[in-house]
């Protein structure tokens, strides 16, 4: 099984969402047999289809998206680093847990590679350290393809804007990688990182970074 | 007549909630058109209309939970 990569950069959300519609198009239609798009974006509000009245807070001017993915409401930001698997269940297994329940293990391993134990708690998706949330996971299936995917809390400067709203619908605190480790981490640094642990959890290969997909929607 | 049921999703989940429907009651559907979308854990998933005909009745409202085999709507 192969994948194809895309890094878009730092990015404005909305583009960023059009664009894993059209990767997802491509893998429906067996152009691509997977894609896995990592990005950062500038800081934006998304509310999933579980948002309450309230979770997003009256002193918000970030622009906020409503989006076809699982899960409350979040924050991104270009601290994060941005991953949406964009896979067709069907070539790996139908169990729309178990993919959640993947995404879990590729985070927890980018965290062992710097010698942080993320933990996961079942019925909370996401991963944590203690009490306090490092990673987030929010997912959309369309016919067994998925979309949207999971960010990581890396820089620490980044975690104010989680203060507009209350994460997941919880009033839960966010940490990053940055002060689990109390140093500076360059992002850009540490990205082949995550695209290692897709392909080893995935058992997928082979890593294009097609610049004229990217450049079309530039 | 044909029962739109929830269908298996995988090991471990037995429910899912109805989270949008994207037709109403007395609409036109054709089979394969998305006709629900519902959500388990932190994942969205749509179940696409397994006839064509029209939606005579919706038995999950948005936001309520239903069981893995349960009827969720009736197209004529």
């Amino acid at each position: 099984m192969e994948f194809k990569l895309f890094d878009l950069g730092l990015t404005d959300f909305k583009p960023a969402w059009d664009f894993q519609k059209e990767i997802f198009n491509g893998v429906r239609i067996n152009y691509i047999p997977a894609g896995l798009v990592i990005c950062r974006h500038y800081p934006v509000i998304t509310s999933g289809r579980l948002t309450k009245n309230g979770d997003i807070l009256s002193d918000n001017r970030l622009p906020v998206y409503p989006i076809e993915r699982g899960g409350s409401v979040t924050y991104h930001g270009p601290g994060q680093l941005t991953a949406y698997p964009i896979f067709n269940l069907n070539y790996f297994k139908k169990d729309i847990h178990w993919f959640l329940r993947q995404l879990e293990r590729v985070i927890l391993d980018f965290l062992a590679d710097f010698g942080i134990q993320g933990l996961t708690y079942k019925g909370k998706t996401g991963v944590w350290i203690g009490q306090q949330k490092i990673a987030s996971i929010g997912i959309a299936v369309r016919n067994w393809i998925t979309f949207h995917g999971l960010s990581i809390n890396i820089k620490q400067n980044d975690l104010d804007n989680f203060k507009l709203i209350r994460p997941c619908g919880m009033d839960i605190e966010m940490v990053s990688l940055e002060s689990l480790l109390e140093e500076n981490i360059d992002i850009e640094s540490v990205k082949q990182n995550l695209v290692n642990k897709f392909e080893n959890i995935f058992s997928i290969g082979r890593k294009i970074n097609d610049q004229s997909t990217i450049a079309a929607i530039r | 007549m044909t029962k739109v049921q929830l269908p298996p999703l995988g090991e471990g989940i037995d429910k899912a909630t109805v989270s949008y429907w994207y037709f109403k009651v007395g609409d036109k559907v054709n089979e394969k058109d998305d006709l629900i979308e519902l959500t388990t854990d932190k994942a969205t998933f749509n179940l696409p209309s397994p006839a064509s005909g029209t939606l005579s009745e919706i038995l999950v409202q948005e936001g309520n939970l239903v069981n893995i085999g349960e009827v969720l709507a009736i197209i004529e």
